[in-house]
């Protein structure tokens, strides 16, 4: 059974390409950083990815660059003695990307990367670069991540992965249901886990190893842990009414989850190893979509127990509780960044449901959508962008905000109704 | 018209043992991986997979027309409280139920698609609940009886607006077989 199911997974990864998200870059920051991505050089290789095409996309889709078209390029560069600086200072371009790609040993490939301050006529980075042929696409987000984090000192995100969950109405009370995974830009989707019931909350692990999601298969709601290297999965033990929103904690020993078992939603923390399971909120409200601080010391929950849905932290060690969301009748599932200064959250005005982040510094709170059924924040490890579902022409899109609300994309997918967006962690 | 009772009994042990057929959860199996799922399947059971012995023995009681009962109820926004309109089929289940101590249901709660989906998880459970205990003060034993959200995620009809909404936020009664 597991050898089956392992093979149709290899399967799924090896017949992906139809679903692909195409990403919209539908609003940029007021003044981009303007770059070339110029075609890199490829003599004699039929490769399979156009590596300065997806660099180009990933920095432009940033909202931090102005990638310029390459219908507009004067020449196609690949060493530094082929720059003429004038001619693309001229063009309007600050920086300048170039590069060569030469055959490995086995089937690899060495890209040759060098990046250019235009105006300074300088070099600022260059790497060789050696990736399997049939996985160009990793090695042009590392070439990104790389750009990214030199240009603006923040880490880049673009060889992360997202997974969501797509639905599917064939006919009432008849859906199909995929958890899928993809690169951080949408391409190469793979099913996951395919089913005929619901499934939702998927879970990165910490390390980006494991998923703990939510799939209701056995006619009732379960929690599940999949290994992504080997599809292998555990169903966490079931109780009796709600076994949903799993967390997992920094260090991945533990999950924190919500069960109904005594009564009603209450929030639990389960200790992977030992099962052991303990019960942190204690109220006949509804107490739900538990989230870890960074530092592992806090649990943020949605509850009713002020009468409409709000956020709070519970600190672990202390067991003291605050009540951290006052504006709007309507806050629910909070998401810290990394730093853990902003929460972002679902927030309910009377225009509907958009995503908001909140400076728990400042308290300060900015609704970053307009949509009016937005949900489900997911933030990108470095913190740039938030991924959220939404609803387009009546159907579920995912799309993408940045923290101050000035950079925005939208995903756009052929293949039923995209939500629940989990952003993975930097994966090794 | 003792003729006729017996008829509507026979209808009645028939249409019972169909809903229950019908009723019976999807469970995902190696089965269905003619789809090309991958679900491991290890996990799926057989729960209610349209054996009626559960339901037998029914139909003894031909005053009572399970079949004809509604078995959708709706909410208002934001709401669990069993509305009124609700009130006399849910009766009717209970009296069935309560009578027939081998018969049971399962309680699937539902939300519309706004705010999020966990949060209606626990919304949908609520108004399961709601008429879990509508049955429970109606004589019927919590043993018989199972509550399950679906919170947002099956809805009867898609698309936003108040009259989708309106068909979505519900619970589904459904005779299951033990």
């Amino acid at each position: 059974m597991k050898k089956w199911f392992i093979s149709t997974l290899l399967l799924m990864i090896a017949v992906t390409a139809r679903a692909d998200l195409v990403v919209e870059v539908t609003q940029g920051v007021d003044a981009p950083t303007p770059i070339a991505v110029v075609p890199f050089q490829a003599s004699g290789l039929a490769l399979s990815d156009d590596i300065a095409q997806i660099v180009s996309d990933d920095l432009g889709r940033s909202g931090f660059f102005k990638s310029m078209s390459r219908a507009n390029m004067l020449g196609t560069p690949s060493t530094q003695e082929q720059v003429f600086f004038r001619d693309w200072r001229v063009s309007g371009n600050d920086y300048m990307v170039i590069g060569r790609i030469a055959p490995g040993v086995n089937g690899q490939v060495q890209a040759t990367v060098e990046l250019y301050d235009v105006l300074k006529e300088r070099q600022i980075w260059s790497e060789t670069v050696t990736g399997n042929s049939n996985n160009l696409r990793d090695v042009a987000h590392y070439i990104s991540d790389q750009v990214f984090e030199k240009l603006t000192g923040l880490k880049g995100a673009f060889s992360t992965r997202i997974v969501y969950v797509t639905a599917k109405m064939l006919a009432p009370n008849n859906f199909t249901f995929k958890l899928q995974m993809a690169d951080s830009d949408g391409a190469r989707p793979r099913t996951i886990l395919q089913s005929k019931e619901p499934i939702l909350s998927p879970a990165w692990s910490q390390d980006g190893s494991k998923l703990a999601y939510v799939s209701f298969e056995s006619s009732r709601p379960a929690i599940y842990v999949q290994e992504l290297a080997t599809g292998q999965r555990q169903k966490v033990q079931t109780f009796r009414g709600l076994n949903g929103s799993p967390a997992w904690s920094p260090d991945g020993s533990r999950l924190a989850l919500v069960l109904s078992k005594d009564g009603n939603p209450e929030v639990y923390v389960l200790t992977l190893a030992t099962g052991q399971l303990d019960r942190i909120t204690h109220h006949y409200g509804i107490d739900t979509e538990p989230t870890w601080s960074p530092d592992g010391q806090s649990i943020l929950f949605t509850s009713d127990r002020a009468g409409l849905p709000q956020i709070y932290s519970l600190n672990l060690p202390t067991r003291e509780l605050k009540r951290l969301t006052y504006e709007g009748k309507y806050n629910s599932r909070g998401r810290l960044t990394q730093d853990g200064r902003f929460l972002t959250m679902v927030h309910q005005d009377s225009s509907g449901f958009h995503i908001a982040v909140q400076d728990l510094k400042t308290n300060r709170l900015d609704i970053l959508t307009s949509s009016s059924l937005d949900e489900s924040p997911t933030i990108a490890p470095n913190g740039s962008i938030i991924l959220y579902a939404t609803k387009k022409g009546g159907k579920g899109v995912l799309s993408g905000v940045s923290l101050d609300g000035r950079v925005r994309f939208t995903m756009p997918n052929g293949d039923g109704d995209v939500r629940e967006p989990a952003w993975s962690p930097y994966l090794q | 018209m003792r003729a006729s009772n017996a008829v509507k009994a026979l209808t009645l042990a028939v249409s019972v043992a169909w809903i229950a057929g019908c009723s019976s959860p999807s469970t995902l199996s190696e089965d269905d991986s003619s789809t090309g799922g991958s679900t491991a399947g290890s996990s799926s059971n057989t729960y209610g997979t349209g054996d009626a012995s559960g339901v037998s023995g029914m139909g003894t009681d031909g005053n009572l027309d399970v079949a004809n009962l509604k078995t959708i109820f709706y909410f208002d926004f934001d709401d669990s409280t069993v509305r009124a309109d609700s009130v006399g089929d849910l009766e009717a289940h209970a009296q069935y139920l309560a009578s027939h101590p081998s018969a049971s249901v399962r309680l699937e709660g539902h939300a519309d698609e706004r705010g999020t989906r966990e949060y209606n998880m626990a919304l949908g459970e609520r108004r399961a609940k709601a008429v879990e205990r509508f049955l429970g003060v109606n004589g019927v034993s919590g043993a018989q009886v199972e509550a399950i959200s679906y919170g947002e995620e099956k809805p009867v009809v898609m698309g936003s607006g108040d009259g989708s909404w309106s068909q979505n936020r519900r619970v589904e009664l459904k005779y299951v077989s033990r």
